[in-house]
């Protein structure tokens, strides 16, 4: 059968958002399970990625169109965002390996000295 | 443009791009879950990795390609480069496990699954406002006048930021042992230093 004549559907700006929210709730997930500060660090990136998705494929599907034509704020609003993901990153690394120097682990359940 | 768009067919197009949808969706939402279940730290940030790829992958089908670019280059090239170090440089052995508690996982899957299921029937239920894509095979240089005309401000601040950032790690890393240093006592060697001595 040629690939023309196949049909898998048109992809809207559905799909994506339900992509974006399967990325947002492994995000979610990992932050609460995880016991290693590295690993909620990532369950963040995955949550400031699905935010990405859904403004990527917002500014794609219902850009709003205007005098020019094309309007990228989607994307631009997605490039601040992966740069400040990638400078939390480095301050979050920064605070763990203090962390690692002091306690000699990276579990975040012996970071008790503030509780009352 | 216009003329070279319209002379693509149509429907194939559509099948391809959908194939490589769930192609790439499955990959980062499949890599995802790994993220979040999966017990091994060096694991888990390859499955990161994987999903990031598949972003990227994805940007690429939204017509954002210089956004794909910068997605491998910064987020799978740099941040999880970092990530990885950072694990390389806090565990004695990459394998180390903490165990989570059964209640916790009980309730964190119970939340996310509650979440999951409410932002899927909101998507669903709504209706957004569709215009049609205007297609642009290389939007780059728009990008490009975007963020140093209309976005110049944040464009600026965020610059200030990265610079803020770079001082801030290089003090927090390495802060400790100079302040000792001032005080005359003698400086307490790092943890990975006695290690080693």
């Amino acid at each position: 059968m040629p690939l023309a004549e196949l049909n898998f559907g048109t992809i809207g700006l559905h799909h994506y958002l339900f992509l974006g929210a399967v990325l947002f709730v492994s995000g979610l997930l990992t932050i609460l399970v995880k016991r290693n500060a590295i690993g909620i660090l990532m369950g963040v990136e995955l949550i400031l990625n699905a935010a990405n998705v859904n403004l990527v494929a917002f500014n794609a599907f219902s850009h709003g169109g205007g005098p020019n034509g094309l309007r990228l704020d989607g994307q631009v609003f997605a490039i601040f965002v992966i740069v400040i993901a990638a400078a939390e990153a480095a301050v979050a690394l920064a605070i763990f390996l203090n962390f690692y120097n002091n306690f000699s682990t990276i579990d975040v359940e012996r970071a008790q000295n503030l509780r009352g | 443009m216009s003329a070279l768009l319209a002379q693509l067919p149509d429907v194939t197009s559509d099948n391809v791009s959908a194939v490589l949808f769930y192609l790439f969706a499955i990959m980062s939402g499949a890599s995802a879950i790994g993220v979040a279940v999966s017990r091994n730290i060096v694991r888990t940030a390859v499955c990161l990795l994987f999903t990031l790829v598949g972003v990227a992958g994805l940007y690429f089908l939204l017509h954002a390609e210089f956004l794909a670019a910068v997605q491998l280059v910064v987020y799978a090239g740099g941040t999880l480069i970092l990530i990885i170090f950072g694990v390389m440089l806090t565990s004695k052995s990459p394998f180390s496990r903490f165990e989570p508690k059964l209640g916790e996982v009980v309730i964190a899957i119970s939340i996310s699954s509650i979440l999951l299921f409410a932002l899927v029937l909101g998507i669903a239920r709504t209706s957004f406002a569709s215009d049609p894509l205007v297609t642009e095979l290389y939007p780059v240089d728009r990008l490009g006048q975007v963020l140093l005309g209309d976005y110049l401000v944040p464009f600026e601040v965020v610059s200030v930021l990265l610079l803020v950032v770079m001082i801030g790690a290089a003090y927090l890393a390495k802060g400790r042992r100079r302040e000792e240093d001032e005080t005359g006592r003698r400086p307490t060697m790092s943890r990975r230093a006695r290690e080693w001595s």
